[in-house]
């Protein structure tokens, strides 16, 4: 019973409708254009900074948000300008190699004033001005199945601001994917010569890919922070090869792909942690050997969901499939 | 008609036309130490089907890649309708009127035939990243682009393929989307990569009819070629080129009978050198990756 109580609320948290954001913007990138961003957990946790730093000294929340996105574009920027031009597995090699940047020089001791170095930013400096606007009572609240704490960090507030934003994006995505724009960028993930001998700037388009996709993943990393607290090491490459799991899981070019995938990949964590728990005894399997082992009873489901359905849960096979 | 064209027209090298769309300076292009391109002067008649043939390595399909803004080379320019094209990104040569096909087909195979034509329309503003949120902005001009592809469609005889994804079509159907496609943006010249390569003969007849049918329609055509009969029969002037020069020009019927030509085509040291290196093509495909 408390395992199915577990999944429910796995199935809603706040993380999982971050992880959906930050891979709706991954969707943009791979799903539509094509582009191997290898480091959307660099723009996530650019996301995070920015929005905790200004609103740590003292800045209003909407300027925290813009903050997080002008971080995202600048380094989208950054990162397109040399790469884009190359062929694609280019941008693969320096998004891994500059989210893991991003993260090391979070944790260097010289920006210890403005980062925390490696231990980061407490919630409790950033959360306060989020939590006021909370409409829900500053206590436990209880709808239908769900406990959640009102206001403060996993909480009722967080988890409809997190939603809202996942609905807002999925509309996004959805119009412009059905869009003139959205169908140069698949002509782009199919055959750049052939778009730009078409008349395309392909250069351009895929610059507006890339920057879209990472200023969607910086508001997944505000939604993240926003329930726990900004730790660069939360944000490393792990974290960005699960966005790209559970994208391939859900389907990608798929509307609803990466919410379905986020639920899928998280709430098959939890349920693999929760039988192990119950089935394995303790002589065999500690308690901190769980997280580990059910980690790769996922890898494993992952190898057979490669195998027998290459496009995803949602996708189309014969649109995009990860093994051609 | 086409005949009167070239009438004046010498039958050497660069020779002037009296009308020319395309007009290209000194273009040199060198890989290294190999020689890719080096074309003295050359035009391309406005209306006229003109061919370049060669044989392999003579350095026609980097030529086209110049041309078209795919390849850049050392020196040289190259007019089209009397702008310079030199610099010119591929996007903007197709913009302004001038559309190309490749040798390796490129059809977008995980869209549907429908879509990949009306990726090729021009003046779609919801291809602008701000005007696709708003459908009504760019829904009458998407209508526009669906009546043309649907015309184009029916009459590559493709109609009925137009919902299937581009990649379930047969290579030589890919040839023919890819020349439909070429055509949404209403271009004044197309410039056809190899339209016959790989292409089963059964479509070969309709294939070039279909480029007859553009010239009918006022459109220039250039397009590079290995298989002779097919020059012969469509073309009004044809090209030679060998080891990156231009070595003869003139009507299908004679051109074939230059010493010149013969020597290129038949083997003399010209070939043999040539068979010891890398041809220019694949020199030049390499450098493009």
């Amino acid at each position: 019973m408390d395992l199915i109580y577990d999944l429910l609320r796995e199935a809603i948290a706040p993380t999982t409708a971050a992880f959906a954001l930050a891979a709706i913007g991954l969707n943009f990138h791979f799903g539509l254009t094509g582009l191997l961003n290898m480091g959307q957990a660099g723009f996530m946790l650019l996301g995070m900074y920015g929005y905790a730093i200004v609103v740590r000294e003292g800045g209003p929340i909407w300027l925290g948000i813009l903050a997080a996105i002008a971080a995202a574009a600048v380094f989208g920027l950054l990162l397109g300008w040399p790469t884009l031009k190359l062929r694609g597995d280019y941008l693969a090699i320096v998004t891994i190699a500059a989210a893991e940047m991003i993260r090391y020089l979070g944790r260097s001791q010289n920006l210890n004033a403005l980062t925390g170095a490696s231990t980061g930013i407490r919630g409790s400096d950033f959360k306060g001005s989020f939590e006021m606007l909370s409409p829900f009572p500053d206590e436990q609240v209880t709808i239908w199945v769900w406990t959640f704490h009102g206001t403060r960090s996993t909480s009722w507030w967080l988890l409809l601001v997190g939603w809202a934003l996942v609905a807002l994006f999925l509309l996004m995505f959805w119009r412009l994917s059905k869009s003139p724009w959205g169908r140069v960028l698949k002509g782009i993930r199919e055959d750049e010569d052939a778009v730009r001998s078409l008349g395309k700037n392909v250069y351009s388009y895929k610059m507006q890919a890339l920057v879209i996709g990472g200023v969607i993943g910086a508001i997944a990393g505000i939604v993240w922070a926003l329930g726990a607290s900004v730790q660069p090491d939360s944000m490393g490459r792990p974290t960005t090869f699960w966005i790209w799991t559970l994208l391939l899981l859900g389907g990608a070019a798929t509307v609803f792909g990466p919410v379905l995938g986020s639920i899928l990949f998280w709430c098959s964590l939890v349920l693999v942690k929760g039988l192990a728990s119950l089935l394995i005894p303790e002589s065999v399997l500690s308690t901190q050997e769980l997280e580990p082992f059910s980690l790769m009873l996922v890898g494993i489901a992952l190898m057979c969901l490669v195998i027998f359905r290459p496009q995803g849960v949602l996708g189309d096979k014969k649109e995009l499939a990860f093994n051609d | 008609m086409t005949d009167d064209m070239f009438a004046d027209v010498k039958h050497e090298p660069g020779a002037s036309k009296p009308d020319p769309i395309v007009v290209a300076d000194k273009v040199h292009r060198h890989f290294g130490g190999l020689t890719a391109v080096d074309v003295e002067h050359f035009e391309v008649q406005r209306g006229a089907i003109t061919a370049l043939i060669g044989p392999n390595g003579a350095g026609k399909s980097t030529f086209f890649n110049l041309l078209t803004g795919f390849d850049k080379p050392q020196t040289g320019d190259w007019l089209f309708n009397g702008h310079s094209l030199k610099g010119v990104s591929p996007a903007k040569v197709a913009r302004a009127g001038k559309v190309r096909t490749f040798q390796l087909t490129k059809a977008l195979s995980r869209m549907t035939v429908l879509e990949n034509m009306r990726l090729g329309a021009s003046d779609q503003k919801g291809e602008n990243f701000f005007y696709a949120f708003a459908k009504p902005l760019w829904a009458d001009r998407e209508e526009e682009i669906t009546a043309r592809a649907h015309v184009l469609l029916k009459r590559f005889k493709l109609y009925e393929k137009k919902d299937d994804y581009a990649g379930s079509l047969s290579g030589g159907q890919r040839k023919l989307l890819e020349m439909a496609r070429a055509l949404m943006s209403e271009p004044e010249m197309v410039m056809l990569d190899e339209p016959m390569a790989g292409v089963n003969p059964a479509l070969t007849e309709s294939l070039l009819d279909h480029i007859v049918e553009l010239k009918q329609e006022g459109v220039t055509v250039l397009f590079v070629e290995h298989d002779m009969h097919m020059v012969r029969r469509i073309s009004d002037w044809v090209v030679v080129m060998a080891e990156g020069k231009i070595i003869a020009e003139g009507p299908p019927s004679t051109v074939m009978q230059n010493e010149q030509v013969q020597a290129a085509y038949l083997g003399s040291h010209h070939d043999e050198d040539l068979s010891e290196l890398p041809s220019a093509d694949e020199l030049h495909e390499e450098a493009s990756e």
